[in-house]
């Protein structure tokens, strides 16, 4: 995947000790943010490796060694969003893949989060948000869990800043699915000063039980540059959202110790 | 040809932000006798030929695990429509 540099320069992640790393990013009809996160996986030190949704190829994971299901409207939010790209021949590959002793790392974001949860690898689900608008916006989080493989470089309690835009964005469950959640740790991440979008319990974010699989409505791939990213409290252009992708490589590297 | 209908509701417990819009609209409109609004999908399967019971299954099946999500959703009605009614 090509990408025109803007500003940042992208020469230097050639020589990085983890270039080596490829991170899977997933394409469906209808996907918008792949530019993006594949951007983030290269800004990070990784290199990104497109993955094509109708890929039945027995190899069609490219020997990824973690794969990013980015934002969008996969088949227009037609049926309920996620609900068909759940079923696309690469996702029951990925599925498997998670839920393998291998464990691969699987990051769902916006739309990507709702076909974890559509896939059963996450769950709960999104209904459209309480106030019945889009919303686009730079949205305060609190990092509630820093042990999964996607926030092992945050603090805990950590607060960061990054884009949230979204309609159908709040996070439903029922009441014994959230307790549990919140008893097990795993809500990993918790909307902060305001609920954007009336999730139950001002839900970000979640993982899965063994911590590889983890999905959030806000946007972590559009905080990776300065001059592109939100403001943060301080009027600093936010680069929080690369400590999702240095992550997952720290969680590569200690696999591979 | 045979159709299949498929209702689906969103759960009691789930909030309807779509029914709650329009249920806000209709007094505007004098349409005052109305205190709730839930919105729901009617999905109408064609089947070419006779729907037999296999078919029907299959309508049920489809209802539960792709054109409903049973976090959110109940299929509230799984029916072959009556034939006076497509002659209409």
């Amino acid at each position: 995947m090509s990408e025109t540099p803007l500003i940042a320069d992208l020469g230097a992640p050639e020589n990085a000790p983890l270039s080596d790393a490829k991170i899977g990013v997933v394409t469906f009809p209808g996907t918008l943010d792949d530019r993006d996160a594949a951007r983030a996986v290269r800004l990070a030190g990784a290199t990104p490796v497109p993955l094509w949704h109708a890929d039945t190829d027995p190899a069609a994971l490219r020997g990824v060694d973690a794969v990013v299901i980015p934002g969008g409207f996969s088949y227009g939010d037609y049926l309920r969003a996620g609900a068909i790209a759940r079923f696309a021949p690469l996702m029951a590959k990925i599925v498997d893949a998670a839920n393998s002793i291998d464990k691969l790392p699987v990051l769902g974001i916006c739309n990507g989060f709702q076909i974890l949860t559509e896939a059963h690898l996450l769950p709960g689900s999104m209904v459209k948000n309480d106030h019945l608008k889009f919303i686009c916006r730079d949205q305060t989080l609190r990092v509630e869990n820093n042990h999964t493989a996607w926030t092992n470089e945050y603090r805990e309690g950590q607060e960061i800043t990054i884009v949230l835009k979204n309609q159908d964005g709040q996070y439903v469950a029922d009441e014994k699915t959230l307790d549990a959640l919140e008893a097990e740790g795993r809500v990993a991440f918790r909307y902060v000063g305001w609920n954007p979008n009336g999730s139950r319990r001002g839900i970000a974010g979640i993982t899965n039980t063994a911590g590889n699989v983890v999905g959030l409505m806000p946007h972590p791939e559009h905080a990776v540059e300065p001059g592109f990213g939100p403001l943060d409290a301080n009027g600093t252009y936010s680069t929080d959202g690369l400590g999702f992708f240095a992550s997952v490589l720290s969680t590569l590297v200690g696999e591979s110790k | 040809m045979p159709r299949i209908v498929v209702d689906v509701m969103p759960k009691p417990e789930i909030l309807d932000p779509q029914g709650k819009a329009i249920v806000g609209a209709l007094p505007r409109l004098g349409f005052t006798a109305f205190s709730s609004v839930r919105q729901g999908k009617r999905f109408e399967l064609t089947v070419d030929g006779e729907v037999t019971e296999e078919i029907l299954e299959q309508a049920r099946n489809a209802a539960s695990t792709m054109l409903s999500n049973p976090v959110i959703e109940d299929v509230v009605n799984v029916e072959v429509l009556a034939e006076d009614a497509e002659a209409e």
